[in-house]
């Protein structure tokens, strides 16, 4: 230790002096001032204690210099343990200020979707495009020719009758199925043919379970030996996409004027896996669309040889299908446009 | 089509279960909507054979021993005025469930459980039981309708299943037919179809008859309008004895829901059961004339039908008339003026074919249905005429109600009733299939229906009955007929049998969305991104809807396509605009009470090209916004129109518009490249406050084909500039009426450099002047060929304020 008395008081009075004042310190501005005052700059206090070294001997000079910064040093390192000190507690104190209610309800984000409808569209297209079906969206507004007569519907069909097919004219009527767009089809392209046609149609039925207007999706495919076999194939495939992969088809007989055979398709119970339940009414089987090999008569009309080439159709009906899908229990919500209706469904 | 178990059983031998016999049906093609046991509803009920009756002082009850052979005997206090020593009568075990009947006895109330019980202090285990309390009426079970105990027959033995013995265990199916197959709309029918199912002979009901040499002198028929009745056969009965049915009949009738009459009124409904074939029977002491025509109607000419209902007519209508006035509407229901009646004496019987269309029109019209309207509207096939009348006339017989006479007059278009030849190749009825089936299986099957197969090689020889018009319907120089003989074929040897292939001889194809329908979809997404949802709306609208938009008389919107037969008025008019259906969901929401949102939808709209329509209409898709709440603006309105455009890669101009159903100063067309797309805007506070919406609306409209110009445009990458760009803010002093539009264009024409303008603030009163705003800018301004220094910039910034100052007197605010 040197050995000034004086100095060496001084010395010791300076550290005791920032030793209190370090403890005493409240935040980090006070700390910064405490710096100021004592550490940096010309006219610090440890700045002001070397200058007395002018009064020094020479001799003593050297111990004394050595004194301060050792003091110096000192006080830098008790300054930078509380600086690190501070700005952790500093940081925990806006932490603390910053304490929010986290179950305070968030503003809704504004995400829309798309309609039930469309997302199973966009779905079947999904499956069936990858098999090579076009897209094909046919007219609203058919004639009597294309929606019926071509589609080997004779004159006085039940279908026909004014009950059921909404009539603009004596020629022109809404559409009644999608397949009206098949022959539309048929006669400008040649097989081979697949195509997928969704799309709105329209019957004269309005009741809890009957909407005057619906989608429909018709699929269709002519090439050479096409068979009931291959309807069946293609369906499974569909239904494995659409409902999982341990889904079966049933086949049973049907009627449509413009196949023949025509068979009603049946897929197993999604939600039992076919030993019955609510949704199939314990049948183990849900109905899902209506299917068959295109009549000879419906090809020969377009100009396609029956002979040569045979197809199979199937017509899916859309809003069915959602309903199915998204467990919608009531048709006429899907064209109610209610926003907690709409809000509820999401794309998967 | 209802069909009792046992009344099939008369024609084909069921040796399978209910159940079984429902699989069977439906894998052939004849969905059972519902079937059940006649007596679903009771159980454990025996015969009871009353040993001994004793009454209990003071009270109109009995105790009774009652035997019940395996089941004991047992003690049961009952309450029925007919019980007594030595009857036998229902018997309800502890256990069974029966109906339960209210106070008169015979209003049924719901299902009981007997219990055991105590009555006036005797033990009662068990109850004896009313016809009622079994389900029974008089014509199931010849009895069942006293208000009283069921009189069982002396032979029933005590302990004897009583709903075995009173036909409660019978079953009923309710069976949905396709519309090829009206030759199963009854029993035999159905009969025929089963006994193929399960390889048995078909019994055919007796047909026979004798006639009496009885003739009805002079009587004629004759047929005016054949194209709407092809066949009509009518017979002569006399020494007509009216009188109730048989119990057997009338049970029959009972189990199909048909109220027994008379004789000869159950048997044309038992006919029409059985064989499908409508019949009528005229009394013949109130036709006039002595003939009978089949003829239109004439305009206004009236009859009154048997459920004394009057209905006018025109020519569209047949009718029966007898020389001188309509006896019946055809096919449909017969006039009161001819009914039969406690005292006819004499019948004209009808079995004819009316051409179905004609009748389905006419009951339509009318709006008056019958069992044998809904008949022929399905179709009646000729065979079932001849039929039909020949067990009618047999049924007379075997009820002893009348005589058959020798008058007999059939009118006859020239159909033949001999079964059709057919040959197909056994080949291509399995390419249909997709698979083999064996030869020895196609002939079974052909043989169970009645095709008479011959197989000679590839070569199958059928011959079609006449009953299957479905398979004859086909005219000469008609395409092959294999796919209905598969068909045939499938149905019966299993649709289970149809191995799944995937099109192995096949074509590729390549498939997915055009690039138009991509465009829509990418279209939608992007405005799901921006919080819309998109909704579905019927493609009608109603006059009220235009009149909601305010649309002038004139107006395009109004040339809209009509429905011929609408459902009712909203849904009268094919859309024009898809505005009012928007308006109208957005109403809808807001009174439950969502005050906030944006939908939209993407539907078409029809333009005709003429009205009425005399060729294809104009299908136009078109994409309407609806958004609504507070936070909604034009401008964030504008911002949805400006995503749309940036997503197309492309610039909207919008000019302002009057649209009688937007705000005058906040609508305004949306342009691209010259063309108009459509117009958006808010909602008119007129129609605002008309549909009770509590907030603001704004609507958008465009048109998705012309907007689908630019769906393909693919977007090319431009360098990036190798200079930085520079900004500076300005605020200019300019007259209210200034538009940002106005400013914008004249500062770009002041300097080429110029890119993005940003309105920052926009200020009035304080230091500015009265009747001006501040607008205050951020101009960038993007270097090409050199960097800019801030010499540069400030020359550009000085000719800006030149130009503004020249052109819409500005000045920069200092």
């Amino acid at each position: 230790m040197w050995e000034n008395g004086v100095l060496s008081e001084k010395l010791a009075a300076l550290k005791g002096k920032m030793e209190e004042e370090l403890g005493a310190l409240a935040n980090s501005r006070e700390l910064y001032e405490f710096k100021n005052v004592y550490l940096e700059g010309k006219k610090s206090r440890i700045s002001e204690l070397m200058k007395e070294m002018r009064s020094l001997a020479p001799e003593e000079r050297a111990g004394f210099g050595k004194s301060v910064n050792e003091l110096k040093e000192w006080a830098f390192g008790r300054f930078q343990a509380m600086e690190e000190k501070m700005k952790r507690l500093e940081l925990e104190r806006r932490y603390e200020r910053e304490k929010i209610d986290l179950s305070i309800p968030a503003a809704p984000a504004r995400i829309g979707n798309l309609h039930p409808v469309t997302l199973v569209i966009n779905q079947l297209v999904d499956i069936f495009s990858g098999m090579g079906f076009e897209i094909y969206e046919g007219r609203e507004i058919e004639t009597d020719y294309y929606n019926f007569t071509a589609l080997n519907t004779p004159a006085d069909h039940p279908a026909r009758d004014m009950q059921d097919t909404f009539y603009l004219s004596p020629e022109f009527l809404l559409r009644t199925q999608t397949s009206a767009g098949q022959i539309h089809v048929m006669e400008k392209k040649k097989p081979p043919i697949k195509i997928l046609s969704p799309g709105r149609v329209f019957r004269s039925d309005d009741d809890a379970t009957h909407s005057p207007m619906f989608g429909q999706m018709e699929g269709l495919v002519v090439d050479r030996g096409i068979t009931l076999g291959d309807l069946k194939g293609m369906l499974d495939v569909f239904v494995q996409k659409v409902y999982g992969e341990g889904t079966t088809t049933r086949l049973r007989p049907s009627y449509f004027p413009f196949t023949e055979p025509s068979v009603e398709v049946d897929c197993s119970c999604f939600a039992c896996g076919g030993t019955g339940c609510s949704l199939c009414k314990g049948t183990g089987w849900i109905e899902i669309l209506g299917a068959g090999v295109v009549n000879k008569k419906v090809l020969e009309n377009c100009g396609i040889d029956s002979e040569e080439y045979s197809g199979f159709a199937f017509g899916i009906g859309l809003e069915r299908t959602a309903m199915l899908k998204y467990g919608i229990n009531n048709i006429k919500l899907l064209f109610g446009s209610d926003l907690r209706v709409l809000g509820q469904i999401n794309e998967k | 089509m209802i069909v009792p178990l046992s009344w099939l059983k008369e024609y084909v031998e069921i040796d399978v279960t209910p159940q079984e016999l429902e699989k069977k049906l439906f894998d052939a093609g004849f969905e059972v909507e519902e079937m059940y046991e006649l007596g679903k509803d009771v159980s454990s009920i025996v015969v009871g054979y009353v040993e001994a009756c004793e009454p209990v002082p003071d009270t109109h009850l009995h105790v009774c021993q009652v035997n019940a052979g395996e089941h004991g005997t047992m003690q049961v206090c009952c309450g029925a005025d007919n019980v007594h020593a030595g009857g036998r009568f229902p018997l309800a075990l502890v256990g069974a469930t029966v109906y339960a009947t209210a106070k008169d006895h015979k209003t049924v109330e719901g299902i009981a459980t007997i219990k055991k019980g105590k009555l006036r202090g005797y033990e009662s285990e068990g109850m004896l039981c009313s016809g009622v309390e079994l389900g029974l009426t008089e014509d199931l079970y010849p009895g069942a309708g006293y208000n009283g105990l069921l009189v069982l027959p002396e032979d029933a033995q005590p302990g004897e299943d009583v709903k075995k013995l009173t036909g409660l265990d019978d079953w009923i199916f309710d069976i949905s037919l396709t519309a090829n197959r009206p030759d199963c709309q009854s029993i035999l029918g159905i009969a025929r179809e089963v006994a193929a199912m399960l390889g048995k002979e078909l019994r055919m009901p007796a047909l026979d008859y004798n006639q009496t040499g009885v003739v009805k002198e002079g009587f004629r028929v004759s047929v005016e309008a054949p194209d709407l009745c092809p066949r009509y056969i009518a017979h002569y009965v006399h020494d007509v004895e009216i009188a109730p049915s048989p119990a057997w009949m009338r049970r029959r009738l009972a189990l199909v829901g048909i109220n027994a009459i008379s004789n000869m009124v159950d048997i044309t409904n038992y006919v029409l059961r059985e064989i499908g074939q409508p019949m009528h029977a005229f009394d013949c002491s109130y036709l006039e004339g002595n003939e009978i025509r089949v003829r239109r109607a004439l305009e206004g000419e009236r009859i009154v039908t048997l459920d004394e209902q009057e209905y006018e007519m025109n020519p569209s209508n047949l009718v029966i008339c007898d020389g001188v006035k309509p006896v019946a509407l055809a096919g449909i229901m017969g006039g009161l003026n001819s009914e039969i009646r406690d005292t006819t004496q004499a019948v004209l019987f009808e079995a004819a074919k009316f051409a179905r269309d004609s009748v389905r029109k006419t009951a339509r019209s009318l709006g008056k249905a019958s069992d044998s309207s809904s008949r022929f509207e399905k179709g009646v096939d000729e065979y079932s005429t001849v039929l039909g009348m020949k067990r009618a006339l047999h049924l007379v017989q075997e009820l002893g109600c009348g005589k058959v006479s020798a008058t007999h007059l059939d009118v006859n278009t020239g159909n033949s009733l001999d079964p059709k030849p057919m040959k197909v190749s056994i080949r291509k009825v399995n390419g249909v299939l997709g698979i083999t089936v064996p030869d020895e299986e196609i002939y079974r099957i052909m043989e169970n229906l009645d095709f008479h197969p011959v197989i000679e090689g590839d070569e199958l020889s059928l011959e079609i009955p006449a009953y299957r018009e479905d398979l004859l319907s086909a005219g000469e120089g008609d395409v092959e007929r294999y796919p209905d003989i598969a068909e045939e074929v499938i149905r019966m040897y299993g649709y289970d049998h149809i191995v799944p292939t995937f099109m192995p001889t096949a074509q590729v194809t390549t498939g997915g969305f055009n690039g138009y329908q991509k465009g829509v979809l990418a279209l939608k997404r992007t405005l799901c991104s921006m919080g819309a949802y998109e909704c579905m709306h019927y493609s009608f609208f109603s006059r009220a809807d235009l009149d909601l938009l305010r649309l002038p008389e004139d107006a395009g919107e109004r040339q809209a396509i009509e429905i011929l037969n609408p459902i009712n008025q909203d849904y009268l008019l094919m859309r024009t605009t898809l505005a009012a259906s928007m308006l109208n969901a957005i109403a809808r929401n807001e009174k439950q009470g969502t005050l906030e949102g944006r939908l939209f939808e993407v539907a078409k709209v029809f333009e005709p090209k003429s009205l009425p329509l005399t060729e294809y209409p104009e299908e136009r898709n078109r994409l309407c916004i609806g958004c609504f709440g507070v936070q909604e603006s034009f401008y964030t309105m504008k911002a949805v129109a400006n995503t749309i455009a940036d997503s197309l890669g492309i610039r909207f101009t919008y000019t302002p518009v009057r649209k009688p159903f937007l705000h005058p100063y906040q609508a305004v067309t949306v342009s691209c490249e010259g063309e108009e797309l459509g117009y958006f805007g808010k909602v008119a506070y007129d129609i605002q406050e008309e549909l009770n919406m509590r907030t603001s609306a704004f609507l958008m409209e465009l048109d998705m084909e012309k907007l689908s110009a630019w769906f393909e445009t693919r977007r090319t990458f431009t360098p990036l500039s190798k200079y930085a760009s520079e900004k500076r803010d300005l605020a200019f002093v300019m007259d209210k009426g200034i538009t940002f539009g106005q400013v914008e264009a004249c500062i770009r024409k002041a300097n080429k450099y110029v890119g993005q303008i940003d309105l920052f603030d926009v200020y009035e009163g304080g230091q500015i002047p009265e009747g001006k705003k501040s607008m205050a800018y951020t101009v960038t301004f993007e270097p090409k060929e050199e960097a800019f220094d801030s010499e540069m910039i400030q020359k550009f910034v000085d000719k800006i304020c030149r130009v503004l100052k020249n052109e819409l007197d500005i000045d920069l605010r200092s």
